[in-house]
Order: structure tokens, then C-alpha cells, then sequence
């Protein structure tokens, strides 16, 4: 299949591996690869921020973007939610840019959700000797509904030991500006979070979002924990002959 | 009250109500969700819940009427109030023509909202509040924390200490040796009340529901002093929110499942008391309802908003919010606090004012109180749509020019590219503790390390290389950058 990929600005600038690991990982599996070089971001932040003429802006440009595309894949649960559920609410009933939006959203996946869903596959072939906890993060869990189908590809990587992660479904804290705008709720948040993380003993906490694992990492790191994060991509695309980097 | 982050912040550093907090949150939200998976009908009943409050609230000018005429024709008086002030007017007015000095009160929302109480006590007149949270909260000159459960920030420790000190400058005393036991401490409460039922002409109620058809008011609580309020004083007087009206009995139905399995996870409340009027020799013989606007037909008169009118306060969203967990519910500067009080509040009172401003970002819009709300509020949307209506006012300059940065950046792929490699050139100089704004991040937590190459810049040296041209053109220019293996 020809997967059109959206990596999304914050993987594209600060998470690069997240997006050679998605390639990886669909090369791998006989998939090609499309990366429309007009992409920058979706909008979330604008739209959660309550900058909606921006949000529009940057919405029509995806639209655009991925108009022709069989399937697009966005490695981060937040930003497919985004164009999923609230580009809807961008458009005026009946205008271009909601024609647009209901002919381009239900095609962008989260990486999981493309697999399972649309590929087919929860057995990828990776080779991840760690112990690893996930996190379901917020928009993966109730806007997604990703239920089952990461724990069901992770659950089959060779290797791996899976630890269960208490209060799992509870926010991180993170929620884009939320971080700034009440920055001592969202660290008390965050350090429950981290703390939940530890206790789990795992190597490595894993999340299908990369804004929520900067947010819990960047908590470990400070607190000298030793335990890293990685996007779920990272880990099925690691393979004996090319292991993720811890 | 200072705006949501500030008083969060002191909020966040007491661990004491922290603890007494998320004991109680986790507790109920337990019970809630093993209530509510015992129906494996809910979300027919959470959708009709919402279409029967959508449906009357499109037609509340006709319904309102109805209740009127209903309320009336069964010997109850209707008034109405456009705000606080006139409600309270109305309320002390009909108060002072009994001649009493003394009320009781069963736990009413609307009331606390127009701040009935302390104008009642401006006309000499004492307002006994017989909920046992709510005597709590009174007795320690507190406010409210919680819909339900207004004194949750509370321990057993601390109500006795309060139960101690300050019951008997209010009535009967506390027992000598009163122990911290729930039992004890619910005996003591039982005791102080009694003599307040006994001897009060005067009761003012809310109510959950008011029906349009039958003009009944419905309460539902769980320690039976409401009905000691509604059935033993001669005067009853019910403060009433336009918003509350069902158009049917039958449409209580699927409330009266909604509420007690959201609110306390219960299958059904202890105690669903009803009035109708005015029954000659039973209950009070002078029955007045103030039917209370105070904002609520301007939030209605929004599309997005009126949603949250729909809230039947079971405060289910609350037990399931982190940030209320983590902060309790004086931050929110109002008595409906939590995911609903952030919505409901700013509307009410507009976003004039920095309190009410910071209220709609009071969220992580972690989406986790929609999903547990019984009338589906869709409490993420509203907060956005709020977002929106405060970045439109004046002020807020640093951010708007932050957000237009952003979005001019991200407004075509070669600015994108270039803020890209100046972040990678900088990467080395990049200081692990930021300094003004953002070192509210880098306060506890570290920023990640920027990369040396964006991915777009590794695509194109390497998706490239892989890719041999897919060509025939079917996929438009994209193909270009197409690559397979
Ligand atoms: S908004 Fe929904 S969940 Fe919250 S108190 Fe109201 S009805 Fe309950």
C-alpha cells in the first residue's frame, strides 16, 4: 500500500527518529512511503489555544496537502485525533473546507491504527529485548479509541516484557500550552505520572505521542530516574540487526 | 479570588487536602464506574438524558409557562428573577412576611450561586444550612469545594475539631467525648438539626428537577434532611434555575437512573422526595418558587455553550478530574468548580474579569469528564470555544504575537525548514533552564535535545535516495517524493 505520512511538526523538529522509524518500519513491511514536502502542523495548538483562524489556516493546508492520499499516517495520536475530531468543527457547515475535511479525515491513521486496522498486521516482526510500560495517552485513549491495539502489537515484539502501568489512563499533565498556562497543576500531574512510571520497574515507557513522552521524559530526566521514553514506532521498528537506540 | 493558576498554585502545595481529595475522588470513581457498567443500556439512556434537556431547552419559553400554569393551578405561587439581586429580594421579602427570623436550608446550589445566605443575614434573617457538608462548611466559615460533596477537602479529623468548636454558638452543642467516627460524627449532626427542624416555620429549597406537566419540584439526596426541610416547616420557598425543567413526569425516568449511578455511584439515591403545590393539612401549607435566570439565557443564546445547561450536578466530572484532584475546588473562585464549573462559570459571569478568564484554561482537555458526563457535555468543546472567545478580547499580546509567530512559521514548509535549521544551529547553546515564560517548564522538567537534522532534511537526503520514481503521474507531484525499498 501507499501510505502518505504526516509526521507532524513537533516529530519533524524535535523527534526525527519517530519518522525514520515509521519508514523503517513500513519499508519493512513491503509498504511504500509517500512524504508530501508541503506538510508543516495541524493546528492543534492553535485550535486548543482558541486561535481558530489560524487552526483554519493551517487545516486547509493539510487538507490540501493530503487530498489525494489513499491513507495518511500522523505517529502521533493527538495530531490524528486533531484532523479527525476537530476538523470538523473548523469548517462552516456545507463549505469547502468542510467538503474537504470529511473526504480527507477518515483516512489518517495513528500508527497503530493503520497496522491493525487498515494493514492488518499486530505481528510486525520486531526484536525489542526490554522491559517496557505504556502509557495510553488522552487523545489515543477516548478521542481514538485505540483500545487494545497498541498493548497487541507491542505484546507480540519478541523480547519484550510488558509491565502494567498504574493509573494508566489518567492525563500526564502535558496538554499542549496547559504545560505553561498552569505549569505547577500540570507538573504536579506530571510527576504522579513519572512516578507511576518508576514504580513499574521498566526500562522504557512507551506512548503513541511524542508531545506527552517530551512532557513524562523531560519529568525523568530531571528527577535522574534513568528511565527513557520511546514512541511505540521506535520499538516495532527495531529489529536484531537494527535495534532502537535507548 | 485571584486567577485559576495562581490560586491552584497554593492549592497544589497543600498535601493535606491533596490526600483528602484523591482518597475521596478515587473512592467514588470506583463506585460510579461499577454502577454504571451494571446497565448495559447507559449510553441509550446518556443520549436520551441529552435529547430530552436539548429538546426542552429549544423550547424553554414554552415549557416555562406550562410549569407556571401547573405550579399555580396546584396552589404554589411563581416568581420570576432576571439575577442575583432581584432573586434575593424576592426571597427575603416573602421570608419577612412570615414574620420568621430563622430558615432552614436543604443543600441548593442556585442559592449559593446568587449568595442567598449573606443576603439574608444583611435583613436579619439566619439561614441554617441542615445538609450535613453544608452544616460542615457553615459551621467553619468554609466555602463549598464540591458539588456533591461540598466539604470533601475535608478529613474525619477535621470535622470533629469543627463539630467541637463551633456547634454549639449555632445551636445544640457537641457531644464531650465526640470521637472521629462517621457514625459519631453523623449522630452529633443528627442531634444539632433536630431541634432546628422542629422549631423552623420556614424552609428554602433548590430542586434537581422541576416538571412542566405536573408543576412538581424534585429533590433527590441521600440523608433524608432535605425531606425534613420540604415536609415539616409551614413555608416552603424553592430557589429554582430556568434550566431545570423536564417537560414530563415520564422523563424523569431515565434521570432518576442518570443521576445517583453518575453522582454517588449508587443504583438508586436514598431519598427522591416530590412536591406539587399545596395539600391542605400535609406538608407546608405556603409553597413559592423563584424560578432564577442570572445569565442562563445568555448561555443559551450560544450554540456551542448551551450545552451546559444540560448539567443535571451529579459531578461525576469532577471525581474524574485530574486538575480538580490536584486542586480542589476554592481555585475555581465559584461554586460550581471542576470541568463544569470552567465552562459553566465564565458563561454565567462573562470573561471580563482575569478569574473568569483563566477558568476556560483550567483543562489539560484531557477529555476524561465527557466521557463520564450522563448528559454528554461535551466539556472539551466548550472550553475551546470559551479559548476562543477570550483570545479575542484585548490583551493577551505576548501570546497573540507568539501564535501568530507560530502560525506564519508553519504557514509554508520552507519557513518551517528554516526555523528548523536555525534550532539545529543553536542546538549546543540551548541552556537547560529557560529563563522568563517558558522557565515555568524548565522548573521540573528538562527540554529535550534538539536534533541535529529535521526529519524533513533526513527525508530528503535519504527518503530520496531509496526512492526510486514510482512515476506513471496517477498520484500527482507527491509521487516525487515517494520512496520504497
Ligand atoms: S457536567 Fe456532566 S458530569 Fe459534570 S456535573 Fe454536570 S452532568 Fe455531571
Amino acid at each position: 500500500m501507499r501510505i502518505a505520512l504526516f509526521v507532524t511538526c513537533v516529530n519533524d523538529t524535535l523527534y526525527p527518529r519517530t519518522g525514520q522509524a515509521v519508514v523503517r518500519l513500513l519499508h519493512r513491511l513491503g509498504h511504500e512511503v509517500v512524504f508530501p514536502e508541503s506538510q508543516t502542523c495541524c493546528g492543534q495548538m492553535h485550535y486548543n489555544s482558541g486561535y481558530r483562524r489560524e487552526a483554519q489556516k493551517l487545516a486547509v493546508r493539510f487538507v490540501e496537502t493530503f487530498a489525494d492520499a489513499d491513507a495518511v499516517l500522523a505517529p502521533s495520536g493527538s495530531c490524528a485525533a486533531m484532523v479527525r475530531d476537530n476538523y470538523p468543527r473548523l469548517g462552516e457547515d456545507g463549505s469547502r473546507l468542510d467538503r474537504a475535511v470529511a473526504a480527507v479525515a477518515p483516512r489518517v491513521y495513528d500508527l497503530s491504527e493503520l497496522l491493525v486496522d487498515v494493514l492488518g498486521v499486530t505481528d510486525v516482526g520486531a526484536y525489542f529485548p526490554h522491559t517496557v510500560a505504556y502509557h495510553p495517552t488522552c487523545h489515543g485513549l477516548r478521542l481514538l479509541k485505540l483500545g487494545e491495539r497498541p498493548y497487541r502489537l507491542l505484546s507480540n515484539v519478541r523480547g519484550i516484557d510488558l509491565r502494567e502501568l498504574e493509573s494508566a489512563t489518567e492525563c500526564c499533565g502535558f496538554g499542549g500550552t496547559f504545560a505553561m498556562k498552569n505549569a505547577d497543576v500540570s507538573a504536579a500531574m506530571g510527576a504522579d505520572k513519572a512516578r507511576h512510571a518508576v514504580a513499574t520497574g521498566a526500562e522504557v515507557l512507551c506512548a503513541v505521542d511524542n508531545s506527552c513522552l517530551m512532557h513524562i521524559g523531560g519529568t525523568l530526566r530531571r528527577q535522574r530516574t534513568g528511565m527513557k521514553t520511546l514512541h511505540l514506532a521506535e520499538i516495532l521498528a527495531s529489529t536484531e540487526q537494527e535495534p532502537a537506540v535507548l | 479570588m485571584p486567577p485559576f493558576p495562581e490560586a491552584a498554585k497554593s492549592a497544589t502545595e497543600n498535601s493535606q487536602m491533596r490526600h483528602n481529595l484523591r482518597l475521596a475522588t478515587d473512592t467514588i470513581r470506583g463506585k460510579r464506574e461499577s454502577a454504571v457498567s451494571e446497565l448495559d443500556d447507559w449510553s441509550d439512556l446518556r443520549q436520551a438524558g441529552k435529547a430530552v434537556k436539548d429538546r426542552t431547552l429549544r423550547h424553554l419559553d414554552t415549557y416555562l409557562e406550562q410549569l407556571e400554569e401547573s405550579v399555580t393551578a396546584a396552589g404554589g405561587t411563581v416568581h420570576w428573577a432576571a439575577d442575583a439581586a432581584e432573586a434575593n429580594e424576592i426571597v427575603t421579602g416573602l421570608v419577612q412576611a412570615t414574620g420568621e427570623s430563622d430558615v432552614v436550608k436543604v443543600k441548593s446550589m442556585a442559592t449559593q450561586e446568587i449568595e442567598l445566605n449573606e443576603a439574608l443575614a444583611q435583613a436579619g434573617i439566619t439561614a441554617y444550612e441542615t445538609d450535613l457538608a453544608e452544616l460542615i462548611v457553615q459551621l467553619s466559615d468554609d466555602l463549598p469545594s464540591h458539588i456533591l460533596v461540598p466539604a470533601i477537602h475535608r478529613n474525619r479529623a477535621e470535622i470533629r475539631e469543627i463539630f467541637r468548636d463551633r456547634m454549639a454558638s449555632w445551636g445544640v452543642p457537641a457531644p464531650e467525648e465526640l470521637s472521629d467516627d462517621p457514625r459519631a460524627l453523623a449522630e452529633a449532626a443528627r442531634v444539632h438539626l433536630r431541634e432546628r427542624f422542629l422549631d423552623t416555620k420556614v424552609a428554602i429549597s433548590g430542586a434537581n428537577f422541576a416538571v412542566a406537566d405536573s408543576g412538581s419540584m424534585v429533590v433527590l439526596e441521600s440523608e433524608g434532611n432535605g425531606r425534613m426541610c420540604l415536609t415539616l416547616p409551614q413555608t416552603l420557598i424553592s430557589v429554582v434555575g430556568i434550566e431545570k425543567i423536564v417537560p414530563t413526569w415520564s422523563d424523569l425516568e431515565v434521570f432518576l437512573q442518570l443521576l445517583p449511578r453518575s453522582s454517588t455511584g449508587e443504583r438508586m439515591n436514598p431519598y427522591t422526595s416530590t412536591w406539587t403545590g399545596v395539600t391542605p393539612g400535609d406538608g407546608p401549607q405556603e409553597f413559592h418558587v423563584v424560578l432564577l435566570d442570572n445569565g442562563r439565557t445568555d448561555v443559551l443564546a450560544d450554540t456551542v455553550g448551551r450545552q451546559a445547561l444540560r448539567c443535571i450536578r451529579c459531578s461525576a466530572c469532577l471525581n474524574t478530574c485530574p486538575v480538580y484532584e490536584r486542586t480542589g475546588g476554592h481555585a475555581y473562585g465559584s461554586v460550581y468548580p471542576g470541568p463544569i464549573g470552567a465552562i459553566l462559570t465564565p458563561q454565567l459571569r462573562g470573561t471580563a474579569s482575569e478569574t473568569e478568564a483563566s477558568l476556560p484554561y483550567a483543562s489539560s482537555l484531557c477529555g476524561a469528564c465527557y466521557d463520564v458526563c450522563p448528559v454528554a457535555i461535551d466539556i472539551p468543546e466548550v472550553l475551546v470555544h470559551l479559548r476562543e472567545e477570550v483570545v479575542s478580547q484585548p490583551g493577551h499580546r505576548a501570546e497573540k504575537a507568539a501564535m501568530g509567530v507560530a502560525g506564519w512559521v508553519m504557514g509554508g514548509e520552507r519557513r518551517l525548514d528554516t526555523a528548523q535549521r536555525a534550532a539545529s544551529a543553536a542546538r549546543s547553546f540551548m541552556p537547560r533552564r529557560m529563563p522568563g515564560p517558558a522557565s515555568a517548564w524548565t522548573d521540573t522538567r528538562d527540554i529535550p535535545d534538539i536534533p541535529a537534522e529535521s526529519f524533513r532534511s533526513w527525508w530528503r537526503r535519504e527518503g530520496a535516495e531509496q526512492a526510486p520514481d514510482p512515476g506513471g503521474g496517477e498520484h500527482g507531484p507527491d509521487a516525487q517524493e515517494g520512496g520504497r525499498r
